[in-house]
């Protein structure tokens, strides 16, 4: 193992003018975590989309239409106060969901889940999703899987883990190779590394050397107007869904169309104009 | 023996001890845990040592690189290769889902002959002397011409391979689908002279000017394209975009110009009106009456009469002429979704002559006018009598389309024998219905598919080709890009099945054919033929994985012909006269041509394209008089009628329906197929006068409450 004292948290953040909902990140996604399909993927909430591409429109007509897509992986909440108490893993009776205080991830241990699905009911992104049946592939294709991530069974929930086999594996090969730590580029989500359009930003928001936390600069304290949120974005582009809610995702999203920003989460009539400029405090640079 | 209080107690309480303290207890709840942990039915995948190939991914024109990540050999895992020259580390959803083409239920794992109405097993040694035979039956009635051959491309050398053997065998009958590339071919032909192809510096440009060019819908090479605009941000660069949707481009492009659905040749030559009247061109090469040509847009394409026909305001026009004009870089680009679809030259010529009076010919950030790949060089076809005589005989017909009509309009066979070759025309030309009935009027089909999709079902005999992830090959980049690279395409793994690189096989029906189409054919293998027709580029192809040509503007300013423009051909019009103008729809999840979407790729189908087995149509509430949203329609064009849902959506002119292309395969694979209709089916072909091509960019279509 290797002894890493430092405790990182890692993040993404999603460019929402970039992404062209191509849906290259959902499909490597499946791929990298053995994800399986069946005949009718259409219901889309019996859909195992770990990653989903969600469409966005401002909701005029003809011809001031506009449509933007969303990826949503596993938000992969800190909780409130970022304590790591997040939604899904407060609830959880078979602690088959943890909090990596050392990652920020938040994991799902297959074999614990005995699928009584609170965490779905608990998850406000609708990130989980249940195994109704059993996976099935065609004779053959069940070849191409990969060793890295068990495949699941009937029952069980399963969810995004931000590729936690590429953190195992790069700390492997830093260990082997007698280093302390890894380095940026040797821990990608699968996301990340396939979306051709560049969108997907994914690193540690903690070291100020990675990209992310270059973009997204969250500040690291409290919102005086909510104490349970922390770590907002100090850049007025950057928002997180349901972002006053406190669950304090990892996951950040970039826009420069106010209307997508304020799609982010539900407003009272009025409500957005006080808050549209409230953003990370700069005092804390 | 007597049980009294003392002793029942104390055997109670021993018992209770000793189930204590032993440790069958635990263990029985140790077994039922690990019992209730046992899904024996799951499948374990095995470790084992990881390494990766690199390779060049065949799926669709882009010929990007990829990286396969193998376990013990055992591919699990394509991304896109970093550094490679087209897609530097990118990937679509098509090529990472590859390795399920592998093992897709419709692949061909080894020969197959039709016997009456199934297909039989055969060994390839029956099969290839079963094709020779028949071959051999062909020439020795003395016409050779009567055998023909489809491909996907004219490029590359298994392409190039088919059409030696055609001409060794006697026959110029050589048909490519239609593809954005062959429109490229032809714009340049008209405006340039033969020879040329066309590029487009998307990556450099500051102004691109796109007719309903789907960049982000699979356009060109679809992951550069991706790229292109992504980066567009940065160097603060302007994408105008022109359909009559709110595609995936348009809702990402700076603007987007809402068109009537087949006017974009009407607005490019009214852009150029403005651009010639305001005196806002340059200069160039301009040959072949380019006063007439003048003369006709200012008559014929005023600004006033343009902006009747395309609904597009006459003040609009005139920002756009003038905006493109004045950027330092425009580039306008042609092709409708993918640009593999109905498409016409009269649009794709008016279009590329924006390129021609902008001054943007053959500069960064233009369009380029580029030379065709030539790397290939394969030895004369040694041709005895009966192929002189083939070759002396004028070619069935132009173009695919023109084969079909030619066919189901002869009552005699005019094609004895049809090799087919990664294409799937009985699924993707416009009603296919008739490209069906055209294939059942040939007497011997041999398909070369790996997968038994509706053309293969078509065949008497399948000579299943490898996937490209068994096979080695060379990929010539095209479609668009502005670049020429060379690419390899090389096995990571040994065939699943019994099936042969298609090369393979055309080599061993040459062999067996004996003669001067064996002697044509000196090759023992594909192999040893793709080292000796590259040898100029064999050595850095095998060891770098491709070769990149040429990049940056070609050299000199090429002329400029206006014969064809000036003579104003006319504006094709869609068929029929219903109310209501039916058009497809290019989705980037979704495959219009061979092979068809992987179960990956289907999986990420919006709701709002396909429920369940219902095919989705996208209608302007304005237009929807008496339907409901997400309810039951018929929809009815002269071609064919359809129940579809209904999906009320804002991002489309009123007037205008939307179908997605791709859905309705028939073929036997539960995860992609029997969903949803073929909107080809609902489409007839309207064929432009001069080149021969399909123009239909769509069909009259009413609806109805079903």
């Amino acid at each position: 193992m290797i002894h890493d004292k430092k405790a990182h948290k890692f993040g993404m953040v999603i460019d929402l003018d970039k992404c062209t909902g191509c849906g290259s990140c959902m499909v490597s996604c499946m791929s990298e975590n053995n994800v399986p399909f069946k005949e009718d993927e259409s219901r889309k909430k019996d859909s195992i989309t770990w990653m989903r591409v969600y469409k966005l429109t401002n909701g005029k007509s003809f011809p001031d239409t506009e449509v933007v897509y969303m990826p949503r992986p596993c938000q992969h909440c800190g909780g409130k106060g970022d304590h790591g108490h997040s939604p899904c893993v407060s609830v959880c009776p078979a602690t088959a969901t943890e909090y990596g205080h050392d990652t920020g991830i938040v994991s799902q241990i297959y074999t614990r889940c005995f699928g009584c699905r609170y965490c779905m009911g608990a998850c406000p992104y609708h990130a989980r999703y249940f195994n109704w049946w059993d996976p099935e592939w065609p004779e053959g294709m069940e070849n191409y899987l990969s060793p890295n991530v068990s495949p699941r069974m009937r029952g069980v929930v399963e969810k995004c883990s931000f590729c936690y086999h590429r953190y195992q594996a790069a700390k492997d090969k830093a260990y082997y190779e007698e280093r302390e730590t890894i380095e940026e580029n040797e821990y990608q989500t699968a996301c990340a590394t396939a979306c051709p359009a560049g969108a997907i930003t994914f690193g540690d928001l903690n070291n100020p050397s990675h990209k992310v936390h270059q973009i997204v600069k969250p500040d690291p304290h409290p919102d005086p107007m909510n104490k349970d949120v922390v770590g907002k974005s100090r850049n007025p582009k950057i928002f997180r869904l349901l972002e006053r809610l406190g669950t304090n995702p990892k996951v950040y999203y970039l826009s420069e169309r106010e209307w997508v920003r304020k799609a982010g989460d539900n407003y009272l009539d009025g409500e957005w104009d006080k808050v549209k400029n409230h953003h990370g405090s700069s005092s804390h640079e | 023996m007597k049980v009294d209080r003392r002793s029942f107690l104390g055997l109670g309480l021993g018992a209770v001890a000793g189930v204590a303290v032993s440790p069958v207890g635990m263990k029985l709840t140790d077994d039922s845990s690990i019992w209730t942990q046992n899904w024996p039915w799951t499948p374990v995948p095995v470790d084992g040592e990881v390494t990766y190939d690199s390779s060049v991914c065949s799926l669709c024109p882009g010929n990007c690189g990829i990286s396969v990540r193998k376990i013990d050999g055992r591919p699990v895992k394509i991304e896109g290769l970093d550094g490679y020259p087209i897609n530097n580390g990118g990937a679509c959803l098509h090529g990472i889902a590859g390795l399920q083409y592998l093992y897709d239920p419709t692949r061909v794992k080894t020969p197959l002959r039709k016997n009456g109405d199934k297909f039989e097993k055969i060994s390839w040694k029956e099969a290839i002397s079963l094709v020779s035979g028949k071959l051999a039956e062909i020439r020795k009635s003395g016409s050779p011409e009567k055998l023909a051959c489809i491909t996907d491309k004219t490029q590359g050398s298994v392409s190039q391979l088919f059409n030696h053997f055609l001409t060794a065998f006697g026959s110029s009958n050589y048909f490519d689908m239609p593809s954005l590339e062959s429109f490229l071919e032809l714009t340049a032909q008209t405006l340039h002279g033969k020879g040329k192809t066309l590029g487009f510096d998307l990556e450099n440009s500051d102004f691109v000017l796109s007719f309903g060019a789907g960049l982000i819908e699979g356009w060109g090479s679809p992951v550069n394209c991706f790229k292109a605009n992504a980066s567009r941000k940065e160097r603060h660069a302007k994408l105008f975009q022109i359909e009559p949707r709110l595609s995936n481009t348009a809702a990402n492009a700076d603007k987007w110009i809402p068109i009537n659905p087949g006017t974009e040749a009407d607005l490019a030559l009214g852009i150029c009106a403005v651009m010639l009247k305001k005196n806002l061109f340059k200069a160039g090469k301009f040959k072949g009456s380019f006063n007439k040509f003048v003369a006709m847009v200012q008559k014929e394409y005023s600004v006033t009469k343009v902006a009747e026909t395309t609904g597009i305001k006459a003040n609009e026009i005139e920002k756009i002429a003038t905006l493109f004009a004045k950027a330092k870089m425009p580039v306008a680009i042609p092709g409708k979704g993918r640009g593999n679809g109905g498409q016409s030259l009269k649009e794709f010529a008016a279009i590329h002559t924006l390129n021609c009076l902008a001054g943007s010919l053959n500069k960064k950030g233009g369009a380029f006018v580029m030379a065709m790949n030539e790397y290939l060089s394969f030895p004369k076809a040694i041709m005895d009598e009966v192929a002189e005589k083939g070759a002396g005989k004028t070619k069935i017909a132009n173009s695919v389309n023109e084969l079909v009509e030619k066919l189901n309009g002869s009552s005699k066979p005019i094609v004895d024998a049809l090799f087919v070759y990664n294409a799937n025309p009985c699924y993707s030309l416009h009603d296919p219905k008739r490209v069906k009935q055209a294939f059942q009027k040939i007497p011997f089909v041999v398909s070369f598919s790996s997968f038994l999709d509706e053309t293969a079902m078509e065949a008497d005999v399948i000579l299943p080709s490898n996937t490209f992830l068994e096979r080695i090959e060379d990929m010539p980049s095209q479609a668009g890009l502005a670049r020429n690279v060379i690419g390899l395409t090389r096995p990571v793994m040994d065939p699943v099945f019994d099936t042969r690189n298609p090369g393979d096989a055309l080599i061993s029906l040459a062999h067996g054919l004996e003669g001067t189409i064996a002697e044509s054919f000196e090759w023992e293998s594909y192999e040893e033929c793709l080292e000796s027709v590259t040898a100029d580029v064999w050595d850095s192809l095998s060891e770098e994985g491709y070769v990149l040509v040429s990049q940056g503007p070609p050299k000199g300013n090429p002329i400029v012909d206006f014969t064809y423009l000036s003579a104003n051909p006319s504006t094709i019009q869609a068929q029929g006269d219903l109310e209501l103008m039916l058009i497809p729809i290019d989705n980037m999840r979704l495959t219009g041509t061979a092979p068809m979407a992987s179960p990956f790729a289907i999986k990420t189908v919006s709701d709002k394209v396909l429920t369940g087995t219902d095919i989705v149509v996208e209608i302007n509430p304005m237009t929807a008089k008496g339907l409901k949203d997400k309810g039951y329609a018929t929809l009815t064009t002269p071609v064919g009628s359809a129940k579809v849902k209904i999906n009320f959506n804002e991002g489309i002119m009123p007037g205008v329906l939307g179908m997605v292309k791709g859905l309705g395969h028939t073929c036997d694979n539960k995860f992609v197929s029997n969903k949803g209709v073929n909107v080809n089916d609902l489409i007839g072909p309207v064929i432009e006068s001069g080149s021969g091509l399909d123009a239909a960019f769509g069909i009259r279509a009413k609806i109805s409450k079903a």
